[in-house]
């Protein structure tokens, strides 16, 4: 009861939630209905490329959920946070793989396509149960929650923090990637995993399904914005923020500020995870390209330029961000990186609140 | 670029071979004229020519058959032009006038053939093509005219050439030839040379019927240091190839030692590309270590620092096409204003504004990076461009068999001392080294003192930012020359500096080299690429055990950061 009340408390005061949660709501109709009901070429038809399109952009603002959590409200500048996302998506990506069976160029009914052209005879061990979906879940969150586990254990422990720590979860993304391009890893080298299928049983390419996915991608954000609004609400929250401000002061008073933080850690690199797992189906691919370094900052710069330590911010920032990239990309794909890079320096000289700090507070209107 | 090069220096040999043999061929033929001739007029056969023009004049009308016993006849003669004609039948220069039968050295021209008169060297002028046809040959010819040629270059006085000469001599070995090096033998005082003689003669002696000579020949070699010793030695082993005992073990005996020498000697040359990929790393690192070890700001546009160096180097060689040693020398300097210049307009623009939120300047100096690799790529194509390696650091410097070791790869491993030293000396001994350690260490402290700390700033970061563009140069010596050169450095930079303690020079070196080291010591065991995340996974958990890096700072400095 007690959290409940937290929770509703924790929502009521957050009125950027309330907008994003209603937004989201609106999309979760609007998208199928526009979709699915509207006949093509109608003018208010939307393409089912737009539809995965938006469900892409919501899979992103899921990982920038995540990379606010630990920045925003904890300090913790993750440079690597790419890495849980690819990993989950590599989790899925297994399991997808193989729901392909004897469909696959080769026609081997369990080894997939690259692991019989490598000349493999049989399935390396961690491919094993990958073919069951609960199995692949579990993996989703898992992966990257004991990868996190480890790294911020050894980084917590030893009180590495500020900047270096934000260099070696690149080193960490870095050496994964170097990893996974190798074909002796066993998850398809250079080309990934991709070609797939059908999930759960459902053609991944009818319409039907790619709306299924987006709306398990909308539902997903809400979910996981409002978990993260009510652990941030939580006396775990607080604890975090005050360590954010003043971790010697918040040790000496007794909190054991590496668990705290460990934990905060863990949990936005389970949900990193989650936001891969939902964006490999979508987009149809992974490949190590994903773990490059330059995608994680990236990644914070959305959170920057949408208004670090709001959780709402972040979503703003996702999402306008890549379709500014969508667009400028498809337009004017010279100054794309112009656009970005300007977006870093303007983002960090001018705006340290983000563009939901242009909006003015209620207590400003009031005063 | 690298075959740009080596086609160069092949074209340069081959033209300093062609105009020493007029040359060489002289020098034998002064001292042994009287006997060549007698030797000549008692053992021929009647059947072939003996006098130097008439060769010449059979050996148009021979048949290919024929023509080996003509080559024979020719060296016979001993004339001063034999060499001449020898070059010339192997490259296929050697013509028959069909009117006459006379044979000429021709050279192709737009009109005909250019004739020169073999005998006297005179030359005519161009004459139609229709009316000549080819001297020519096959391949055991070609075999013997090579051979040939090479025993008129063992006379050289150049010993480079006349070790040239050893080694053709020696890849189809016959009698004849062997004896021809016994004499040189006698007479060479070139060590290599000598060397090369010795190891040739011995191969040829392992094969001899007699234990003994065998056995001399297996204790010569076990003084040699090529791989292919030992293949010919392990044939030895075999009972089945070699009867006599006492050689057998000889042979083993050899065996370890030689491989003891190239295991010892391979072992320093993975020491030296090691320090050599070190010196890369430091180099990269060294100009970081400045802006982020001892000002404390994250510059991740350092990388890019690098590649506007390297294409400082390449716009100053389009600039000096036909100077690459001046382009490279005028470089380094340009290279370091140029990157230098840069740096000072980002630490003014963007990172000055930004002081005491390291966070937020890492991502505003990344979004410089993305601008400025869009710059190049906008200005010079995102193509990979090469710059060309002068003469004097291109090639390698061949110590023995066994060790041999590149001169772009060495002088890159001076050049980061010299920076290095450098850099400490500036630090160190100079009025703005001061300036610039008392500022880091206490900023207010030394601003009361009157020290200037934004001009202070504004100089370090152009330091660390020309440091920056001249190791760009050096990496345009090493790689192509992209948009993408720096982003590839940028977190190895950071490792390192990390890795060997942030605010400390010297930590940023032995780091370095000991990552580079450590790196290709790991590279034949588990691959390239296992052995960088290998060092990547190392540094993780080493920062874990020494959070301070390798050399921590101590005192008061060290409570800054």
């Amino acid at each position: 009861m007690k959290s409940q009340s937290l929770l509703l408390s924790a929502l009521k005061a957050d009125r950027g939630g309330q907008v994003l949660l209603g937004l989201l709501a609106i999309a979760a109709v609007a998208v199928p209905v526009f979709n699915l009901l509207v006949p093509e070429g109608s003018f208010f038809h939307l393409s089912t490329y737009t539809v995965t399109l938006f469900g892409k952009y919501l899979c992103y603002a899921l990982l920038a959920i995540a990379v606010d959590l630990v920045w925003g409200y904890c300090g913790i500048l993750s440079l690597g946070h790419t890495a849980f996302f690819a990993l989950g998506g590599y989790a899925i990506g297994m399991y997808l793989m193989r729901q392909i069976g004897p469909r696959g160029v080769y026609g081997d009914p369990i080894l997939p396509d690259f692991m019989v052209f490598l000349n493999w005879k049989e399935l390396p061990w961690f491919w094993e149960g990958m073919n069951h979906f609960p199995v692949a879940l579990l993996m989703v969150v898992l992966i990257p929650g004991l990868l996190a586990l480890g790294f911020g254990w050894l980084a917590f422990r030893s009180r590495v923090t500020g900047v270096y720590l934000s260099i070696m979860t690149q080193a960490l993304t870095f050496a994964l990637l170097l990893a996974f391009f190798r074909n002796e890893m066993g998850f398809g080298g250079n080309n990934g995993l991709t070609d797939f299928k059908e999930l759960l049983g459902f053609d991944l390419k009818t319409p039907g399904m790619r709306v299924a996915l987006f709306l398990t991608t909308v539902s997903a954000l809400a979910i996981g914005y409002i978990g993260c609004r009510y652990v941030i609400a939580s006396r775990l929250g607080r604890v975090v923020q005050a360590v954010r401000d003043a971790e010697g002061r918040t040790r000496f008073i007794g909190y054991q500020v590496e668990s705290y933080k460990l934990w905060i850690w863990v949990f936005s690199a389970m949900l990193a995870g989650i936001a891969g797992a939902l964006y490999v189906p979508q987009v149809g691919i992974i490949n190590p390209g994903e773990f490059a370094p330059i995608n994680s900052i990236e990644v914070v710069i959305w959170v920057a330029v949408g208004g670090r330590g709001t959780l709402y911010g972040a979503v703003a920032g996702a999402v306008l961000v890549n379709y500014a990239k969508t667009w400028f990309t498809a337009a004017f794909p010279e100054i794309w990186l112009y656009a970005l890079g300007a977006l870093f320096v303007v983002a960090t000289l001018f705006l340290p609140k983000g563009v939901v700090g242009l909006i003015p507070s209620r207590k400003e209107k009031l005063a | 670029m690298i075959h740009f090069t080596t086609s160069l220096r092949r074209c340069w040999l081959a033209a300093c071979f062609a105009a020493s043999l007029p040359l060489l061929a002289q020098e034998p033929s002064t001292a042994a004229d009287a006997a060549a001739e007698t030797v000549a007029s008692a053992e021929a056969a009647p059947a072939v020519p003996t006098a130097f023009p008439d060769v010449l004049r059979a050996l148009g009308g021979a048949s290919l058959s024929e023509r080996s016993a003509l080559l024979d006849a020719l060296l016979a003669a001993k004339h001063p032009n034999t060499a001449a004609v020898l070059q010339a039948w192997l490259e296929d220069h050697l013509h028959v006038r069909d009117a006459d039968g006379a044979v000429f050295i021709t050279a192709e021209t737009d009109a005909g053939y250019a004739l020169t008169d073999p005998a006297t060297l005179a030359t005519s002028g161009p004459e139609p093509a229709d009316g000549f046809s080819k001297v020519g040959s096959n391949n055991s010819l070609r075999k013997l005219l090579r051979s040939a040629l090479a025993s008129f270059t063992l006379g050289s006085p150049d010993a480079e050439v006349r070790l040239s000469a050893v080694k053709e001599m020696l890849r189809a070995p016959d009698e004849s030839t062997l004896n021809v090096l016994r004499e040189r033998r006698a007479i060479e005082t070139d060590a290599a040379v000598q060397a090369a003689i010795d190891a040739g003669l011995a191969y040829a002696d392992l094969t001899s019927d007699n234990a003994d000579t065998r056995l001399a020949a297996v204790n010569v070699l076990s003084g040699s240091l090529a791989g292919e010793t030992i293949a010919k030695l392990e044939a030895l082993r075999d009972p089945a190839n070699e009867p006599d005992e006492r050689v057998r073990s000889a042979a083993a005996v050899a065996i370890s030692s030689i491989s003891l020498k190239r295991s010892l000697y391979s072992g320093i040359e993975t020491l030296f590309f090691g320090l050599s990929l070190g010196s890369v790393l430091v180099l990269a690192a060294i100009g970081l270590a400045i802006t982020f070890g001892v000002m404390g700001v994250i510059n991740m546009a350092h990388g890019e620092l690098m590649m506007i160096g390297a294409y400082t180097a390449y716009v100053v060689q389009l600039l000096l096409p036909n100077h690459l040693t001046a382009s490279i020398l005028i470089s380094i300097p340009a290279a370091f204003l140029v990157s230098g210049l840069v740096g000072i307009a980002i630490e003014r623009g963007v990172v000055k504004h930004l002081y005491g939120r390291p966070l937020e300047t890492l991502l505003a100096t990344f979004g410089i990076s993305l601008i400025l690799q869009q710059l190049v790529r906008s200005i010079f194509s995102p193509l990979n461009r090469s710059v060309a390696t002068p003469e004097f650091m291109s090639g390698q410097w061949v110590i023995n068999d066994a060790l041999s070791l590149t001169w772009n790869r060495l002088y890159i491993v001076l050049f980061t001392l010299v920076v290095f030293a450098a850099l400490q000396l500036i630090l160190r001994r100079t009025s703005l080294g001061l300036t610039v350690r008392a500022v880091s260490q206490n900023r207010a402290m030394a601003r009361s003192m009157g020290i200037n700390s934004d001009r202070v700033d504004a100089i370090t970061f152009g330091l660390g930012s020309g440091i920056a563009g001249v190791a760009g140069v050096a990496l345009s010596q090493l790689t192509n020359v992209g948009p993408n050169l720096g982003q590839s450095y940028i977190i190895d930079s950071f490792m390192v500096v990390v890795f060997g303690g942030v605010g400390n020079l010297w930590g940023t070196l032995i780091g370095g080299m000991t990552l580079g080291v450590a790196g290709k010591l790991l590279e034949p065991a588990v691959g390239a690429v296992m052995a960088k995340i290998a060092m990547l996974v190392f540094i993780i958990l080493f920062i874990q055990r020494r959070k301070q890096g390798l050399f921590p700072q101590k005192g008061r400095a060290a409570e800054g950061h």
